[in-house]
């Protein structure tokens, strides 16, 4: 049997699908930032998170990388896309953009993109000798249920805090119209 | 690839790029939707740094495990508020919502 291994090395393959990933990443995040059309930008944002999944995969953690996709692509956008949809804020014509403002933001980002480079090449770190690198689930339920087991709770009331405080927010601006 | 300083320029321009279309989007959704960049290249930074730096594995996961869980709850209560915002003044744009009352 002729595998693709057969013909390219794996290690090529691996960094082929590395910068795949970083450019399919890159390019959402472009899309999400410039198109007019806030539709267009959700879907952007979904691409950019699913390239991020892969980034995490990469790093060597499956199951932040599969959280990502669950909340970012398949919970967050789809309820930006539904609220969107279900509410009559597109059907407004979209704003312009002042030329000013968007100059303005260009060289703040770009500024400050230029310093956080700067910061990363006089990064001078040590590479430990052993880094453990069990990155598995168990590793990390067991931390979380220990270490970690304040702020988890702390995190899953916040969350309760505000899906009720979402229903009440977008409930009673209704009822005083 | 397996080079710390990689990870650090991805996570770096997704978060240039989150304040470069929040400082420039003129409705309030394209705002929100520049916040999940910024807060998707601190998670980025957060596991690069715990892949290639850390003696403890989990630190960093947990960090970004938390961040998506605060970046769920800040979807539903921003979008609650930019419907609600919406009703009242009839429109998406932050300029022409600058009154508040009591």
């Amino acid at each position: 049997m002729t595998t693709i291994a057969d013909f390219i090395p794996p290690i090529i393959v691996a960094q082929v699908a590395f910068w795949l990933m970083v450019v399919i990443t890159i390019a959402g995040a472009v899309l999400a930032v410039t198109l007019p059309n806030i539709l267009h930008n959700i879907l952007g944002l979904a691409l950019s998170m699913l390239g991020l999944t892969g980034i995490y995969l990469f790093l060597g953690s499956q199951f932040v990388a599969m959280m990502q996709l669950l909340i970012y692509v398949g919970a967050i956008c789809i309820t930006y896309i539904f609220a969107i949809m279900l509410s009559p804020p597109l059907e407004l014509e979209i704003p312009k953009k002042p030329a000013v403002k968007v100059v303005t933001a260009f060289l703040v980002s770009v500024i400050t993109f230029a310093g956080m480079v700067f910061m990363i090449f006089n990064l001078k770190t040590a590479p430990l000798a052993n880094i453990s690198r069990d990155w598995s689930v168990k590793t990390l339920g067991q931390q979380f249920f220990t270490k970690y087991f304040l702020v988890f709770e702390l995190i899953s009331l916040l969350l309760a805090i505000a899906i009720i405080g979402a229903i009440m927010i977008a409930g009673l601006g209704q009822k005083r119209d | 690839m397996e080079q710390l300083h990689t990870y650090l320029m991805l996570g770096a321009f997704m978060f240039c790029l989150g304040i470069f279309g929040l400082l420039q989007q003129s409705s309030l959704i394209g705002m929100l939707i520049a916040t999940e960049l910024i807060l998707n290249g601190a998670a980025l930074n957060f596991m690069a740094f715990n892949m290639f730096l850390s003696k403890d594995p989990v630190t960093g996961q947990a960090f970004t495990l938390f961040i998506m869980g605060v970046a769920a709850a800040e979807a539903a209560i921003a979008l609650s508020i930019i419907i609600t915002v919406y009703r009242k003044f009839r429109a998406i744009k932050p300029e022409s919502v600058s009154e508040l009352k009591g």
